[in-house]
C-alpha cells in the first residue's frame, strides 16, 4: 500500500469549478429568503448611492450661491434630505452586512454539520488512511475561507455589477463612439481574470492541501510528544517541520503572489481605459464628433468604474481561494460511505446469541488474504476465546463480526441470519465491544461509564465501576464521578482507563460480548476481580476474548488457536494442553 | 499586538521599502488624470494629434509604471506575510515540543494544534493585508485634513472634530472584539477536539451506535461556535456605516456653516465645492483603517492564544544544585525518599483549562520510594493498576519533578541535567506510544543515524523481523497513521525495536510487552539479557514471569513501597508479591 498521504493526493484531483459552484450555489439556496432580501436591499442602497452624492452636490450649489445670496431655506431643506438619506443608507449598510454575514456563517455551520454527519457514515477505513489533522483542516480552515467569501463577496458582487452596468449604460448613453473604446478594457480584462484564474486556481487548491498537510503533521507530532521527548527528537522534528511548514508557507505565498498582481493589472487596465478615452476623445472632438462637456462628463462616469474593478479583483481572488477551498470539503462529502444497509434488511431483535462464522476469506486489500477459510461456531451463552501469535488475524474477525469491514466470501450469521442482511444498526447493538485501545471522551467520569447507555441512573453507574473495580479509584478523586477525564490529558493510567471501558461495556446490556485485549494493562490480581464480576454478566452472552494471558481465558468454552489466518487448533484448556500441540507449546512458554 | 509588532520588526527594512513603493504608486496614480485633464484642457485646443497621442502614451506609461510598483509592493507584502509567519509557527512548533507534560496537558492538544494553524492564518492574513493597505489609508486621511485645513481651517474643524470621536469608536470597537475572537476561537477549539475524539474513536461509536449522540455533541459545539461567530461579525459590522453616518453628519454641518462663510463673504464659494472631493478622500481614508482596525481585533485574539504558548515558562529548568549528595554514588540510578503527586506542580503564570484534568487530582501518587540500582542491573516494577508505576518512570526520565527527595542517575541529580543529555540515555518503550506515519525502518531509527544493520538488529532483538520480512517493500513499508494497518503486537514489537536500537544505557519497558504471546516475551527476554548486559534494564510488567528473574523487583502498592529485592527474597518477605506469583504461576508454583 502507498503511504497515506499519496493515496490522497491520487484520489483528490481539481474538479471542474462549474460543479463546485453548484455545490456552492446548493448551501446559498437554502437561504433564499435572505439572499432575496439582501438582493432588493443591495438595490435600494445603489440607488440611494446615486441620489446622496447629488444631494449634497445641491445643497453645496446653494450653499456657493455667493456672498449674501445664499438662500438658507434651501440649503437647510437639502441639509435635511441629506442627514434622512444619510441615516437610511447607514442603516440599510448595517443591515446588508449584518444579514449576509449571518447566511456565510450559517452556510458554515450546515457545512460543519454535514461533514460531521459525513464522518459518522463514512468506512472505519477511511480514518486509517487519512490524517485527523488533514480531516480537521477542511472543518476548521477551508469551510471558514468559503464562509467568509460568501458573507463578502455575494454583497460585493451585487453592489459592483450594478454601479458598472449603470456607468456603461450612462456611457454608451453619453457617447456610442467613445464607448467604443470599452471594448478594448473589458475584454482585455475578462480574459486576464480568466488567464489568472487558470493559473491560479491549481495554486490555491495546493495552499489547502498543504494547510491540511501542516495541521496533519502537527496533530501527528504533537499526540506522539512524549514519545518524542522520550528520544531527544524535538529538533530533528522541528527541522522536519521546517520542511512542511516552508511548503506550507510557499503554497500561501505563491497562491497569493499571482493573486495580488490582479489589483494593480486591472487598475491599469482601467487607467489603459482613461488613456485611450483621452486620445480617442481627442480625436473625435478634433473630428467634430464629441464636444468637450460629454467627454468630460464620459471621463466622469469610467472612473466610477475603477472603485468596482479593483473590488472585483478582490472578489475573484478570494472566489478562487473559496473554490479551492470548497472542493476539499465537497471530496469528503463525496467519500466513500459504509454500503446502504440491504434494501429489506431485517432489525435484530430478540437476540439468542449464536453466531457462526462459515468459510470466510477476507484481506483488507483483496491480493493479500488475512483470513483463510475460517470457521467457527459460538452457540449462544458460550465463551469463545482467540488465541495466536501477533498479527494472525484475531483482530480481524472482530471487525467482520461488527461490519467493519465485510468479508470477500463465506459468510457470518447471528441467529441464523447473515449479518449483511440486517441493519447495521441493530447488530452492532447486540454487540458490547471492549478493545485494548481505549477511548475516553471529554467528559466526566459519569459520563464515559454511561456513554452506551442513555438514561443510566447514578446507581447503575457506580455498579458498573464497582464490578470493573474501578469505583474507588474514583472515589478517590476530588470530584467523584464528576471529575472530567479525556483521552490526552490528565494522569489517569492506561489500566485505569481500560477499566473505565469495561465498565463502559458492563452497563452496555447486549447479547454478545466481545473483549479485545481489553484487561492488557491491568494487573492480573484486578483482572482476576474483574473476570468474576463479568462472570455474573457473562452467565448468558455470547463472548468473544483476545487475550494473550492465557490465564485469562483458561475456563473458556472453546479456545480457537488462530496461526496466520487459519485456525490450526480448538477445543477446550484442557484437550488442547492434551494435544500437546501449539498451544500447549504457547502455555508452556509463560514459565520459561 | 506586541507579539505581530515583534515578528514584523524582523523585517522592517522589506516593509519599509514597500511601502515607500506603494506611496510612490500613489504619487504617479495621481498624476494620469491629471494628465487627463491637461490632454482636454490644453492639448486638444491645439487640435495637434501628434501631441495628444504622445500624451497618451505618457498616461499608458504612467499606468504601467503604476502597475509595477504596486505589483511589487504587494510581491514585497506576501513574501513578508510568508517569512514572518514561517518564523512564528517554527518557533510556536519548537516550543511546543519542548513543553513539559504538565503544561503541555494544561493547554490541550486540540487547541495547540489550532493556535499553530488556524490562529496562525488569522495573523498571516492580517499582516498582509496592513501591508497591502496601510499606508494607502492613513495618506488619504491625513492628506485630506491638511488640503482642507490650508482651505478653510474652520470648515475643516468641523471635520476634525468627527476625527478623535471617530477615533474613540474604532479603538472600543476593536478592544470590544478580542474577548469576542477569543471565544471564537476557543469554540474552534471545541470542534476540532470533538472531531478529534471521534476520528479516534469511531471504532466505539460505530459499536455502540452513538452516531445520533454524537451528532448531538457535535452539533451542540457547532451551534455555540456559529453563534460566537456572529455575534463577533456583528460587533465587528457595526463601526464601519456608524462611521459614515458621522462623517456624513459632519459633511452636513459643513454644507449649513460653509454656506453663512459664503454668505458673509469670509470664504469663496469654490472653496465649499473643492471640499466635496476631499470629503470623500477622508471618508475612504477612515473607512479603509476601520477595516485595518477590524481586522486586526481579529488577528489580536488569534496572537494572544499563539504568544500564550510562547510565553508559557519552563517549569523544569536546569538545576544547579551545588549541595545535592547522592547517598550512592557510584550506583547507576538512585531514588531517595522521592514523594510526588501529579497535583503539586508549580501552576501559578499557568492557564489551566477547566477541562483538563492535570493538576486536580489531589492524591499523593508515590511515597517515600528509595532505591538503586547498579551498572547492568535490572528493576522490574510489579503492582496493581493506579499503583504508581509508570509514575517513577515519570520521575526517572524527568516528565515530572518530584516533590521531595531526589533522583539520580550517576550520582547526579536528575534536575541537573541537560535534557538532551539527560534523555539520550534511555531508550524507551511507553504504553502510550506511538507509531509515525512513515516507514517501519525510520519508525525505528527514529530521528537517530542509525545504519540498516542496527535497525535489524534491533528488529531481530524485538522479534519484528519475522513480520517485517514477509512484507514486499521490508523495511520501507509504510506504517499508517498511528499504526492503523498494523496490529497491536507489531506495534508493540517496533516501539521495543526503537528502544533498543541505539544501544541505550537505561532501557526503560513500559508494559509493553502486554500484547506478545508468551513465547515472543520470553524469546525477547533472553536476548534482553545476552544483548544487553552492560544496559541496565527498567521494566513494568504485569506478569510475574517478566521480571521474575531480575535482579531486583520493586513491589509497589499505592505509591508505597512494600517489597524491594530479589525474587527469593520477595517470595520470603512479601505477602502481595507471593500471592501473585501463586496465583499467575498456578500450577508450578
Amino acid at each position: 500500500m502507498p503511504p497515506a498521504s499519496q493515496r490522497n493526493t491520487k484520489k483528490e484531483r481539481p474538479k471542474d469549478a462549474k460543479g463546485t459552484m453548484k455545490h456552492i450555489w446548493k448551501y446559498i439556496i437554502r437561504y433564499r429568503a435572505y439572499v432575496i432580501i439582501i438582493a432588493i436591499l443591495c438595490i435600494s442602497s445603489n440607488i440611494l448611492s446615486l441620489i446622496g452624492p447629488s444631494l449634497a452636490g445641491k445643497a453645496i450649489q446653494e450653499a456657493a450661491a455667493g456672498k449674501g445670496q445664499v438662500n438658507f431655506a434651501n440649503v437647510f431643506y437639502y441639509a435635511k434630505l441629506m442627514l434622512i438619506f444619510y441615516i437610511t443608507a447607514s442603516a440599510l449598510t448595517l443591515l446588508i452586512n449584518i444579514l449576509m454575514m449571518n447566511v456565510g456563517r450559517r452556510i458554515a455551520r450546515q457545512l460543519r454539520t454535514d461533514v460531521f454527519n459525513k464522518m459518522m457514515k463514512l468506512k472505519v477505513s477511511y480514518f486509517d488512511t487519512n490524517a485527523a489533522g488533514d480531516i480537521i483542516s477542511r472543518v476548521s480552515y477551508d469551510i471558514d475561507v468559503l464562509s467568509t467569501s460568501i458573507s463578502t463577496d455575494l454583497v460585493s458582487i451585487m453592489t459592483n455589477v450594478i454601479t458598472v452596468f449603470g456607468s456603461l449604460f450612462m456611457m454608451i448613453y453619453i457617447s456610442p463612439l467613445l464607448a467604443l473604446t470599452v471594448l478594448v478594457t473589458i475584454p482585455l480584462s475578462v480574459v486576464y481574470i480568466r488567464f489568472m484564474g487558470r493559473k491560479t486556481r491549481p495554486l490555491h487548491a495546493k495552499r489547502s492541501a498543504a494547510y491540511g498537510k501542516l495541521n496533519g503533521f502537527v496533530e501527528e507530532m504533537f499526540s506522539g510528544q512524549k514519545t518524542i521527548q522520550s528520544y531527544a527528537q524535538e529538533d530533528p522534528v522541528t527541522e522536519k517541520f521546517e520542511t512542511i511548514n516552508t511548503e506550507a508557507s510557499d503554497a500561501f505565498h505563491w497562491a497569493n503572489h499571482y493573486g495580488m498582481t490582479m489589483g494593480p493589472t486591472l487598475g491599469s487596465i482601467n487607467n489603459l481605459g482613461l488613456a485611450l478615452i483621452g486620445m480617442f476623445g481627442s480625436v473625435l472632438y478634433l473630428k467634430d464628433l464629441v464636444n468637450l462637456a460629454q467627454i468630460s462628463s464620459f471621463v466622469l462616469y469610467s472612473r466610477k468604474f475603477s472603485g468596482p474593478i479593483n473590488e472585483i479583483a478582490n472578489i475573484v481572488n478570494e472566489i478562487y481561494s473559496a473554490l479551492a477551498a470548497s472542493e476539499r470539503v465537497f471530496y469528503m462529502l463525496d467519500a466513500e460511505e459504509e454500503p446502504a444497509d440491504a434494501e429489506n434488511a431485517l432489525e435484530l431483535t430478540d437476540i439468542e446469541g449464536n453466531v457462526a462464522i462459515k468459510d470466510v476469506n477476507f484481506g483488507y486489500v483483496p491480493e493479500k488474504l488475512i483470513l483463510h477459510d475460517f470457521t467457527l461456531d459460538a452457540p449462544a451463552g458460550k465463551l469463545v476465546a482467540i488465541v495466536g501469535p501477533t498479527g494472525a488475524g484475531k483482530t480481524t474477525v472482530i471487525n467482520l463480526l461488527m461490519r467493519f469491514y465485510d468479508v470477500n466470501s463465506g459468510e457470518i450469521t447471528v441467529d441464523g441470519h447473515e449479518i449483511r442482511t440486517l441493519t447495521r444498526k441493530s447488530l452492532r447493538h447486540s454487540f458490547s465491544m471492549v478493545l485494548q485501545d481505549t477511548w475516553l471522551i471529554n467528559g466526566t467520569i459519569f459520563e464515559n461509564i454511561a456513554y452506551g447507555k442513555e438514561g443510566a441512573t447514578r446507581d447503575e453507574v457506580v455498579a458498573a465501576a464497582k464490578a470493573a473495580r474501578i469505583h474507588h479509584f474514583i472515589m478517590q478523586l476530588p470530584e467523584g464521578y464528576d471529575t472530567v477525564i479525556s483521552e490526552d490529558g490528565g494522569n489517569i493510567s492506561k489500566g485505569q482507563k481500560q477499566m473505565l471501558t469495561i465498565a463502559r461495556a458492563m452497563l452496555y446490556d447486549s447479547k454478545m460480548l466481545i473483549l479485545d485485549e481489553a484487561t492488557s494493562n491491568v494487573d492480573t490480581d484486578t483482572e482476576r476481580q474483574i473476570q468474576s464480576a463479568m462472570r455474573q454478566l457473562m452467565a448468558d452472552k455470547t463472548c468473544f476474548v483476545i487475550a494473550h494471558r492465557l490465564s485469562t481465558i483458561q475456563n473458556a468454552d472453546k479456545i480457537i488457536v488462530v496461526n496466520d489466518g487459519r485456525i490450526i487448533e480448538q477445543g477446550t484448556h484442557s484437550q488442547l494442553m492434551g494435544m500437546k500441540g501449539f498451544y500447549h507449546k504457547l502455555y508452556a512458554s509463560q514459565f520459561e | 499586538m506586541h507579539l505581530i509588532a515583534h515578528y514584523m520588526s524582523e523585517h522592517w527594512k522589506k516593509i519599509t521599502g514597500g511601502i515607500s513603493l506603494k506611496a510612490l504608486a500613489s504619487l504617479c496614480e495621481l498624476m494620469i488624470p491629471y494628465i487627463l485633464e491637461h490632454i482636454i484642457d490644453e492639448v486638444v485646443p491645439q487640435k495637434d494629434i501628434k501631441m495628444v497621442i504622445l500624451w497618451g502614451f505618457g498616461m499608458i506609461l504612467a499606468a504601467f509604471i503604476v502597475r509595477t510598483l504596486n505589483v511589487n509592493a504587494n510581491y514585497n507584502a506576501v513574501a513578508v506575510g510568508r517569512d514572518c509567519i514561517k518564523k512564528l509557527r517554527y518557533d510556536l512548533f519548537k516550543k511546543t515540543v519542548y513543553l513539559s507534560g504538565s503544561t503541555f496537558d494544561s493547554f490541550g492538544l486540540p487547541s495547540i494544534t489550532s493556535r499553530m494553524t488556524s490562529d496562525s492564518y488569522n495573523v498571516q492574513n492580517f499582516i498582509v493585508s496592513v501591508q497591502a493597505m496601510g499606508i494607502r489609508s492613513p495618506v488619504m486621511l491625513l492628506g485630506g485634513i491638511i488640503v482642507t485645513m490650508i482651505m478653510d481651517p474652520a470648515l475643516s474643524a468641523i471635520l476634525c472634530i468627527m476625527v478623535p470621536i471617530l477615533g474613540v469608536i474604532i479603538f472600543t470597537v476593536s478592544r470590544k472584539g478580542i474577548p469576542l475572537y477569543t471565544k471564537v476561537q476557543k469554540n474552534v477549539d471545541n470542534i476540532v477536539r470533538i472531531m478529534r475524539e471521534n476520528i479516534s474513536g469511531i471504532r466505539v461509536v460505530k459499536a455502540l451506535s452513538k452516531e445520533e449522540y454524537e451528532k448531538d455533541r457535535f452539533g451542540a459545539a457547532n451551534r455555540e461556535m456559529t453563534a460566537s461567530d456572529i455575534k463577533a461579525g456583528i460587533v465587528m459590522s457595526m463601526p464601519g456605516p456608524i462611521m459614515q453616518l458621522f462623517l456624513n453628519i459632519g459633511l452636513t454641518f459643513v454644507v449649513i456653516v460653509g454656506a453663512r462663510r459664503v454668505n458673509n463673504g469670509v470664504i469663496e464659494p469654490g472653496v465649499i465645492l473643492a471640499f466635496l472631493t476631499y470629503f470623500n478622500m477622508i471618508l475612504q481614508g477612515v473607512m479603509g483603517l476601520n477595516r485595518i482596525f477590524m481586522m486586526m481585533s481579529k488577528a489580536t485574539a488569534s496572537a494572544d492564544r499563539i504568544e500564550e504558548v510562547l510565553k508559557a515558562e519552563d517549569d523544569q529548568p536546569v538545576l544547579d544544585l551545588p549541595d545535592s549528595v547522592c547517598p550512592d554514588p557510584n550506583a547507576h540510578i538512585v531514588f531517595n525518599h522521592v514523594n510526588f503527586g501529579y497535583n503539586a506542580l508549580p501552576k501559578e503564570n499557568r492557564t489551566v483549562s477547566s477541562e483538563s484534568f492535570a493538576g486536580e487530582a489531589q492524591e499523593q501518587c508515590l511515597t517515600d520510594i528509595t532505591f538503586s540500582i547498579n551498572h547492568g542491573e535490572s528493576l522490574g516494577i510489579i503492582g496493581a493498576t493506579g499503583s504508581g508505576k509508570t509514575t517513577i518512570l515519570n520521575l526517572l526520565m524527568r516528565f515530572y519533578d518530584c516533590n521531595d527527595g531526589e533522583v539520580f542517575i550517576n550520582g547526579k541529580d536528575v534536575r541537573t541535567y541537560d535534557k538532551k543529555e539527560l534523555r539520550g540515555k534511555f531508550g524507551i518503550a511507553l504504553q502510550n506510544d506511538t507509531i509515525f506515519n512513515d516507514t517501519i525502518g525510520n519508525n525505528i531509527s527514529f530521528g537517530r543515524d542509525l545504519s540498516n544493520e542496527q535497525i535489524a538488529h534491533a528488529a531481530e532483538i524485538a522479534r519484528l523481523a519475522d513480520y517485517v520480512e514477509k512484507l514486499k517493500d521490508g523495511y520501507d513499508h509504510m506504517a499508517d497513521i498511528k499504526g492503523a494497518n498494523m496490529s497491536g503486537g507489531q506495534k508493540q514489537r517496533t516501539y521495543i525495536a526503537r528502544a533498543v536500537a541505539d544501544n541505550p544505557e537505561i532501557l526503560i519497558l513500559d508494559d509493553s510487552s502486554s500484547a506478545l504471546d508468551y513465547k515472543t516475551d520470553a524469546a525477547l527476554r533472553k536476548s534482553l539479557q545476552t544483548e544487553f548486559k552492560d544496559t541496565t534494564l527498567v521494566m513494568v510488567a504485569q506478569r510475574i514471569s517478566s521480571i521474575m528473574n531480575l535482579t531486583n523487583i520493586l513491589v509497589l502498592d499505592d505509591g508505597k513501597m512494600i517489597g524491594y529485592g530479589d525474587h527469593e527474597h520477595l517470595l520470603a518477605t512479601c505477602p502481595v508479591y507471593k500471592d501473585i506469583y501463586e496465583s499467575q504461576m498456578g500450577d508450578i508454583a
